[in-house]
């Protein structure tokens, strides 16, 4: 069969397609989150590293296309992937126990299609920064630091000092680390690649990993909510 | 034990099919799941009511064919066994418990619980098998194979196919029925000259036949009355990526 064919085509295909995207968008979310840790570091340090992801655009834009191919890739495989499993059972069952399942493997797209909603509105937000939706009425263009570049410690404290945003927040980041919780060794699953004696390795990496990353995405708009970083 | 049944009633593969309750009445706890259908079936015949169609045959966990879902688990949630192999004993006298068919668009009810499960026969059809020129018999251990392999195959094999993964998938998926089939002729020698297109066959009868994909939750591993590890899921996956690469 042609590779590509194949790839879009079988389920398994779509499959590998799910697991690549999702492998990578993991491995994104990862270096995202080291990358906002330096906002412990101090108002110079985080402002410093944005600064410094924007001064060669032509690497900035290559990593945004490359992500939303990803995203797209993903979210489209999702889909397809999930009416067909629908339409693989017409008439469900009156009783249904879910025996050897994770809550997280049985609302994958339940948890993938909030998060979409929150990477949409995390990208108004703190990337297009539309003042509308920040509900501060302020304009994050408007914050700059000592040395005239944009103030993005400032950005996140002040953007973080609305709870019904910080709740959305920690809410969409918990859905992504649910998702992910099951989707991180699913994924060397689907690739073929958990067999034997790594099935036990990957699903603990998965399960640690996991709670990583919603412990350091969360630490931030907590730590602004406590007052301890102003 | 006197039980009350909750049970699927459908005429035939066109009709819409709707829960009956009936009566189980003086049931022993020594009794299998089928023997207790049994003899409600009788009691329903001696009262001139039509009995309740049901698939079974060897009633020793070794053939495949009892399928039923009790109480919402695909072989009623006994570790390791069929239908055929749970007995009464696990239930209370008094209790209410529901009786399914397999649900799955490949499996269409044929009456009552019976299904038809003849897309596992075409999976298989296509590509289940090894090309072998008949003869006399080899010698016993002329091909030698290796312990691990020989075990791995061994539990791959021990699939009955029944179906019961299909039925406890929340996708309706055979994968760990297929990635059974696949593993246990894949991992012998005499498995190997058609490795790779065995599965991409087999795969691609599975899509055709309407299952649904993988998402890896576990649920048919925890139902297999013969423990297939979902192992054999990722060496199918790892296959078939060859195999479709393969010039
Ligand atoms: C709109 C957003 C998203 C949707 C709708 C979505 C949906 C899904 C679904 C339905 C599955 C698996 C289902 C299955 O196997 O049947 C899945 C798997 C996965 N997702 Fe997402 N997801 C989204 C966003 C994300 C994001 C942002 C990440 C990573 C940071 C991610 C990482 C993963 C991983 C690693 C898997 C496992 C792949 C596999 O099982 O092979 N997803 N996603
Ligand atoms: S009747 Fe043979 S396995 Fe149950």
């Amino acid at each position: 069969m042609n590779p590509l064919a194949f790839l879009f085509r079988t389920s398994l295909g779509k499959k590998y397609l799910m697991a690549l995207t999702g492998f990578g968008l993991f491995a994104f979310v990862v270096v995202h989150m080291v990358g906002n840790l330096q906002f412990f570091l101090g108002r110079e340090a985080i402002n410093r590293y944005a600064y410094f992801l924007h001064s060669v655009p032509e690497l900035l834009w290559g990593a945004r296309i490359g992500l939303l191919v990803m995203v797209g890739l993903h979210v489209w495989t999702a889909i397809q992937l999930s009416a067909e499993n629908r339409a693989a059972r017409p008439i469900g069952y009156k009783r249904k126990k879910a025996l050897g399942s994770s809550y997280a493997s049985r609302t994958m797209l339940m948890s993938g299609l909030i998060i979409g909603c929150f990477v949409i509105y995390h990208l108004l937000h703190f990337t297009v920064q539309v003042p509308e939706v920040n509900f501060t009425g302020k304009d994050f263009h408007d914050l700059v630091d000592a040395e005239k570049h944009h103030d993005v410690y400032q950005m996140m404290v002040t953007g973080f000092l609305q709870p019904w945003v910080t709740l959305f927040y920690i809410v969409g980041v918990g859905l992504l680390c649910l998702h992910l919780s099951h989707g991180v060794s699913s994924l060397f699953q689907s690739l073929g690649l958990r067999t034997g004696k790594y099935t036990p390795l990957l699903k603990s990496f998965g399960f640690w990993m996991s709670w990583v990353l919603v412990i350091g995405y969360w630490s931030i708009p907590i730590s602004v909510v406590l007052g301890l970083k102003k | 034990m006197n039980l009350t049944l909750k049970i699927w009633r459908q005429k035939d593969r066109n009709t819409t099919g709707e829960f009956v309750t009936c009566q189980a009445r003086n049931i022993l706890p020594d009794m299998s799941f089928l023997e207790m259908l049994d003899v409600v079936n009788e009691d329903l015949t001696r009262s001139g009511h039509e009995p309740f169609a049901f698939d079974s045959d060897c009633r020793e966990g070794i053939c495949g064919t009892c399928s039923l879902v009790i109480n919402g688990i695909p072989h009623g949630g006994q570790k390791g066994a069929t239908a055929c192999q749970l007995h009464m004993r696990h239930f209370r006298d008094g209790q209410t418990i529901t009786v399914e068919p397999w649900r799955a668009k490949s499996f269409p009810v044929l009456r009552d619980l019976v299904v038809d499960r003849s897309a596992f026969d075409h999976i298989i059809a296509s590509g289940g098998f090894v090309s072998v020129n008949t003869g006399g018999a080899p010698d016993g251990n002329a091909l030698p194979v290796g312990k691990v392999d020989a075990d791995q195959a061994m539990d791959a094999a021990a699939c009955i196919g029944c179906g019961a993964c299909v039925a406890a998938c929340k996708n309706a998926s055979a994968m760990l029925f297929v990635a059974a089939k696949v593993a246990h002729l894949g991992l012998l020698p005499q498995g190997q000259s058609e490795r790779y297109q065995r599965v991409v066959k087999m795969v691609n009868m599975m899509d055709q036949e309407g299952f649904g994909a993988c998402t890896a939750t576990g649920s048919c591993e925890a139902v297999c009355p013969k423990e297939i590890s979902l192992d054999f899921i990722a060496q199918l996956n790892r296959d078939y990526l060859v195999g479709c690469l393969k010039p």
